[in-house]
Order: C-alpha cells, then sequence, then structure tokens
C-alpha cells in the first residue's frame, strides 16, 4: 500500500507556498487512495485523478473547503461506482468554495453527485450517467445541489436520471447553463429555491425538459426569480420511468418546461418543440397541504420571444393526470402552451393584481389553452379560453443572477 | 527510608503510564496509534485508565449488531454542564471513547470477542474532532484509519446461526454525517435523559447521572428529563418504544437542525407534527428509494410506508440510515411494523 502511494502520489509544490496539487492515477486502491487525499487536502490545494477508469465500492467525499477536485476530462477520468455496495451516492460535497471538474461519475447506487449546505460550489465539465439507459433501479440525481448558495453548473452532461438529471434544491443563487440533459425523468429542475438562471442548455429526450417545481412542508420554499433562456426544450420523449410517489412520477412524456407554484418566473428566447404532450404549462401544486405558509398558485410569470415548434401530438395519458385532463379540455387540439386557471380564492373574487398576472407576448404563433375557473363552476359556460393575445403585456425583466 | 522512595518512584510512574495524554486530546493532528492516548490501561481487555468512566445509554443506534463499550473522559478539575434535551456541554479536553466489537459467540460471551474500531469524539479548543481507529489481527493495537476500512467478520448469534458482515469504518466525513447539527459537530448519545438509568460500576450499581455528580463531572440536571425507553424493553408502551427508536437511530440528521432537514421528515423525540413526523407526507428527493410508495408512514399499512421499506433495504441507493448499516435489523423492523399497524 505505502509503496503503491508513493509510486502514484506525486506531490507537486505549485506556484503558492502553502497550496499543493496531488496527483493521482488508477489502482487496486483507488477507494482508500482518493478519499484519504480528498481528507487531507487544505484549503487552496488541487486533487487532480489522471486519465483511466476508478472503480468504488463505496461513496466518496469531500468536506474540505476552496479546494478543486478534478480529472482529466469528462470522458477520460471515469468514476465508476457499479459495484457500489455502501454510500447513499457517488460523491458527496458537504464544504464551500469547492471547484469539480473534468470527470464522469457512472452508475451510482443512489444520486451521482450531491453538494449539501456549501456556500459556492462550481461544477464544471462534469458528467453524471447510468449507461444501461432510462430505469426505475437507476439512481435519483445526476447533480443534486441542495441548501447551499452560489451553486454554478456548467458545461456539465446528465443521463439516465430516474428522477432529474440536473436538480437544484432548497438553494438560492444558481446557475445552469451549457448543459446537456438527456433521458432522465427530468431534465432539469430548480426546486424551492431562489434567484437562479437556467440558460443555453439543452434537455432532450427526458420525460420532462425543464422543471421549476415549489413544494409544501420543507424548510426552504416559495421558490421565486427563476430565469429560463436561450435553452432547448425539445423533443423529450422518454416514458416516465421515475418509481411511484415522487413528484416528476406524474410528469407526462413529452413535456418541454412545467412551472409549478412558484413566483417571479421568466422564460424567453426557448426554443421548445418536440413535445408530445405539451410545450410548456403553468399549473398549481396539486395535493392538498395544511402548510399555512406555502402558495400553490404559479404568479408573476413571463413567457415571451420564445420560439415553439409542434408539440401534443403524442400526449401521454398514462401517467399523472395533466395529460388526460388536458386532452380531454382541448377535444384532441393541444396547446403549446397551458395554464390550469386556478387562483387563490380571494383573487377568483376580486380578481388579480396586475404584477401577478400571466404575460405572454412575441411567442410566434404558439397556441394556448386555460380554464376560466368561474364559467368552469357554472353550468352552460364552456370553460375552455385560448385567445393568448388577452395575456400580451409589457416584460418587466428580472434581474441576472449573480455569483459570490 | 530508600524502599519507601523505590516505592513512590514506581508508583508515580504508574500513575505516568495510566493517565490519559491530555495534551493529546489538544493537539491538531491526531496520532497513528490509538495507545498514545493511553485511555487503556489494557489495550486487549479495553481495561481503561484512571479517570476514564464507562457509561451505557439507554437506547442505542444499530450498528449491524455489533456491540459497543462506551467512555467518558473529562479532565480533572473542569466539568461539563447540563442542558435540556441536549447532549451535555463537555469541556475542552473532553473525549468520548466508543469500542465497536463483535462476541465470538452471542451466547457465551466467555469465548471472547474481535474487536472493530474504537471511535473518538475529542473537544479541542475549537469544538468537536472525530476520529476512528480500526484494531489490528492480534488485537493489542489500534491504527488511524481517516479514509475509512472495510472489515469482514463472522460471529455466531444467539440462534446459533454464523452471521457475516461486511463492517464499515466510518471515513472522517462520515463521521459529519451523522455528528453536524447545524454545521457544527456534536455528539449524539450522551443527554442527561439518555444517561439516566442504573450501571453497574466496578464499585458500585448506581444511576449514572448521580455518579457523574460524585465525580465531579458534572453539578445538576433538571428534574425533568423526557428520558426516553429502551425500544427494546416490551414492558413500555409501543409509541414509546417507536418513537424511542426512532429518536437514536435517525433524529440526529432527521431533526429541524440535522443533516436531513432539506427532507422535512423529522423523527427526534420532541417532534409532535404528523406530518413531519411522516404521516402521509409525501417524498422530496427520495428518487426510487421511494420504491414505488407515496407516502413515509401511512398508518395501518406498514407494506405501504416508505419509512418502513427503508429500514428494510440493504441497497446503497434506498436503505436508512445512509451510512453505519449493511444488514437490517430484524427486531426493530418488527416494531416499526407493529407501530404502524398500530396507527
Amino acid at each position: 500500500m505505502q509503496n503503491l502511494l508513493l509510486i502514484t502520489l506525486l506531490v507537486i509544490s505549485s506556484l503558492s507556498l502553502s497550496s499543493k496539487q496531488v496527483v493521482l492515477g488508477p489502482s487496486p486502491d483507488s477507494q482508500e487512495e482518493i478519499q484519504e487525499a480528498l481528507i487531507d487536502l487544505e484549503p487552496g490545494d488541487v486533487l487532480t485523478l489522471k486519465s483511466g477508469e476508478y472503480f468504488f465500492e463505496d461513496g466518496i467525499s469531500l468536506d474540505v473547503d476552496d479546494v478543486i477536485f478534478e480529472g482529466s476530462g469528462i470522458n477520460e477520468t471515469i468514476l465508476n461506482f457499479g459495484s457500489q455496495v455502501s454510500g447513499a451516492q457517488g460523491l458527496l460535497v458537504t464544504s464551500n468554495g469547492v471547484t469539480i471538474r473534468d470527470f464522469a461519475v457512472l452508475d451510482a447506487k443512489g444520486d451521482a453527485i450531491k453538494v449539501i449546505g456549501a456556500d459556492g460550489i462550481n461544477m464544471v465539465r462534469l458528467r453524471t450517467e447510468w449507461q444501461g439507459g432510462p430505469k426505475e433501479t437507476n439512481g435519483a440525481y445526476g447533480f443534486y445541489p441542495v441548501e447551499s448558495k452560489n451553486v454554478l453548473i456548467d458545461g456539465c452532461v446528465a443521463i439516465g436520471a430516474s428522477d432529474a438529471g440536473i436538480y437544484v434544491g432548497q438553494s438560492q443563487h444558481i446557475i445552469v447553463k451549457n448543459s446537456i440533459a438527456q433521458y432522465n425523468v427530468a431534465g432539469i429542475e430548480i426546486e424551492n429555491s431562489f434567484y437562479a438562471d437556467v440558460f443555453d442548455n439543452i434537455a432532450s429526450h427526458n420525460t420532462g425538459g425543464i422543471l421549476i417545481f415549489d413544494l409544501p412542508d420543507l424548510p426552504q420554499q416559495g421558490g421565486h426569480h427563476v430565469r429560463v433562456f436561450r435553452n432547448k426544450a425539445i423533443n423529450n420523449d422518454t416514458d416516465n420511468f421515475a418509481p411511484e410517489g415522487n413528484i416528476v412520477g406524474e410528469v407526462p412524456r413529452g413535456t418541454g418546461i412545467i412551472i409549478q407554484a412558484n413566483s417571479e418566473v421568466e422564460v424567453f428566447d426557448n426554443d421548445i418543440y418536440g413535445n408530445g404532450t405539451v410545450n410548456l404549462s403553468i399549473v398549481t401544486y396539486g395535493y392538498e397541504t395544511e402548510d399555512e405558509n406555502y402558495n400553490p398558485h404559479p404568479k408573476s410569470i413571463q413567457i415571451h420571444g420564445n420560439r415553439f415548434g409542434e408539440g401534443g401530438f403524442d400526449p401521454d395519458v398514462e401517467t399523472g393526470e395533466l395529460a388526460s385532463i388536458l386532452f380531454a379540455l382541448s377535444e384532441g387540439d393541444m396547446p403549446d402552451i397551458f395554464w390550469d386557471g386556478i387562483l387563490p380564492t380571494s383573487q377568483l373574487i376580486l380578481g388579480q393584481p396586475d404584477n401577478e398576472k400571466l404575460v405572454m407576448s412575441n411567442n410566434g404563433d404558439a397556441t394556448f389553452l386555460t380554464l376560466n375557473p368561474i364559467k368552469y363552476m357554472l353550468p352552460f359556460f364552456d370553460p375552455v379560453e385560448r385567445d393568448i393575445a388577452e395575456y400580451d403585456g409589457e416584460i418587466r425583466p428580472l434581474p441576472p443572477v449573480v455569483l459570490n | 527510608m530508600k524502599k519507601t522512595l523505590l516505592a513512590c518512584l514506581i508508583l508515580s510512574f504508574i500513575d505516568f503510564i495510566y493517565a490519559v495524554n491530555d495534551d493529546l486530546i489538544l493537539e491538531d493532528k491526531f496520532p497513528k496509534k490509538l495507545s498514545s492516548f493511553s485511555f487503556f490501561q489494557d489495550n486487549s481487555a479495553q481495561f481503561p485508565s484512571d479517570g476514564v468512566l464507562p457509561y451505557e445509554l439507554i437506547s442505542a443506534l444499530f450498528s449491524d449488531y455489533s456491540y459497543k463499550q462506551r467512555w467518558v473522559y473529562i479532565p480533572k478539575g473542569v466539568q461539563a454542564s447540563f442542558r435540556q434535551d441536549e447532549v451535555f456541554d463537555f469541556p475542552v479536553g473532553s473525549a468520548l471513547i466508543k469500542t465497536f466489537y463483535y462476541p465470538i459467540d452471542e451466547r457465551d460471551l466467555n469465548l471472547g470477542q474481535r474487536l472493530m474500531e474504537t471511535r473518538l469524539l475529542l473537544r479541542k479548543e475549537n469544538g468537536w474532532e472525530a476520529v476512528s481507529y480500526a484494531w489490528n489481527d492480534t488485537q493489542d493495537e489500534a491504527f488511524i484509519k481517516k479514509a475509512g476500512k472495510t472489515i469482514l467478520n463472522e460471529w455466531i448469534d444467539f440462534n446459533g446461526d454464523t452471521r457475516s458482515v461486511r463492517y464499515r469504518v466510518p471515513n472522517k466525513n462520515q463521521c459529519k454525517e451523522c455528528h453536524a447539527n447545524n454545521d457544527a459537530m456534536s455528539p449524539i448519545g450522551p443527554k442527561a435523559r439518555n444517561l439516566n438509568k442504573v450501571f453497574q460500576y466496578s464499585d458500585e450499581s448506581i444511576n449514572q447521572l448521580t455518579k457523574w455528580m460524585k465525580l465531579d463531572f458534572i453539578s445538576t440536571v433538571s428534574e425533568e428529563l423526557n428520558t426516553p425507553v429502551d425500544w427494546n424493553e416490551k414492558n413500555y408502551l409501543l409509541d414509546e418504544r417507536a418513537r424511542s427508536y426512532l429518536d437514536i437511530n435517525c433524529g440526529h440528521c432527521h431533526s429541524s437542525s440535522g443533516a436531513a432537514n432539506s427532507t422535512g421528515l423529522y423523527l427526534n423525540l420532541t417532534e409532535t407534527r404528523e406530518k413531519h413526523i411522516g404521516i402521509y407526507k409525501k417524498p422530496v428527493a427520495t428518487g426510487r428509494a421511494s420504491g414505488n410508495l407515496k407516502y413515509s408512514i401511512v398508518p395501518g399499512k406498514p407494506e405501504e410506508s416508505i419509512l418502513l421499506q427503508r429500514m428494510i433495504s440493504t441497497d446503497p441507493g434506498i436503505m436508512m440510515p445512509e451510512s453505519g448499516r449493511s444488514l437490517s435489523h430484524t427486531e426493530a423492523i418488527e416494531l416499526i411494523e407493529k407501530w404502524i399497524l398500530s396507527l
């Protein structure tokens, strides 16, 4: 062991006298060597893994602030967890100011990369993948930062997660960009989070492309200030393979973007097409909750300048209720954009404040469908409304997210 | 005269050998060998040094059927202070020492044991730090294992069946997974309420809190301790036993200040809101670990309760707790099953 360590472990003193770079290559003792190196890092240090495949039976974790953990490329340095027997994730990061980059985490038994409670986490040019294709037995999340601040996901690839490829939960100040999410149940999901910019990503061949969700009974809720722009939410055509019980299990195959129970969400300049159920839907949280602090309704949603293409051609009425309700309401003429029209009771009577109203402008010839809840409750009225022009309005751009 | 002097010298030498190394507890670096701390007069026999006091908890964490022996060390002249519902506030220089072992044969403990590891929680100037030492094959020394270690072990259980375990010595980061409370390391077990029971010391049989007061480890405790029941003691109410088990096994992470607070599932003893205990609570970021079930706990239906199914599973992507367990805890599964049936 000691000899092996000496052979494979090179300690190179870098520019700064205090910080060091540790370089490791694949070895039969990779599990212990890498874990020990991660524990022994000090702020400012870099741990570099050479090209090659590294095999793990247990999860590994990093809990040192201000370090870099890097590989030699998204296809060159492979962290293989296919034989994992313990640990709820492949890689766990619990410290602040960490950069992880240039490697792949494959076939983790639970989540691939989980980051919890970090202030400052940069995930750059990483890949998380379950190699057997979409399967219920795949781990839940590829990228899973939670309860974190200043989260950057840049140039990453997420494939095959049985929940969400890229999932940011209960976090603040988030940028997800230049990334690709494919063959997951949800491609990119921003949940119970504040101040997120999601742009220049491709979400394709998932069940649903991009999800902006909020759930009750959690320490951080009331998701707000989310910008989704210049993405391609296209050809999301994978059957939902999430285990039941999870919120994404309700997402019908062929969903481009869903906004649920958030406020201040701006969706613009995206390409949204090839989604067999619906390109974009804006919905209320669909379950009863006793959480008095929870607002189940989406509000202050702005949809503008998007390019919608073919959608709704193959609605997945088998999964959840959305597709079958929409199919019945539209009598088969499925819209590009669906809003369930549900408002808080007080607003049904008094009307919705202007700044909370749904605004949709310059979306080409996108079609629309919503329900008028008053007409819905009365006999002899058709509650279905389709005139998108009624929602035309001035856009109040949200400020860009700035990471510290 | 000469003889007396010699005796004094020998005595002070013995005292030197058997005194805990106070300075080492405070040092930044951990020594390679457990014996450097001098917590034990006899390593193999696990016979403690002066001032190192054994203790037991009323309800203990399940760790793959391993047995545990615990000791507390508090430097002379300082005291721990009582905190309601929290672990004692131990003074700088204190140590909590816990050895994990398996008997060779549970039917006859005299046949000996195999020591697996000794975990230390050391109260340094800046707070607690955790480290584990794995015992060698000759069982006379334990060596630091920062990155953790896998030990394969077999033992014979109460029924005479041979059991095997892939025992994991946790790495330093995994210690924090359970011991982090509001991001700071903290002990879990030694709350006054968990210690409020009679213990057979080498010299007397007495309540542990009384003993700690006699030894000036502490000066006072509250009268109202919310003492938990031993989950394994069938005379107590089912609800008390189940909540006691969940508290010590899950509540350190699953509380509003624990590492799993993002789940909204809070299993600590003081939680009273049904939804947060898991009753008809939907999973949040559970993924495939939901096992196609909709709620953490469905009253009357253990087979539909995610909480129980995750206790049963040994798949690392499903099972709970996430670390420290590779076997199912059959007796606890029966308890929680009965409890859910009764709800």
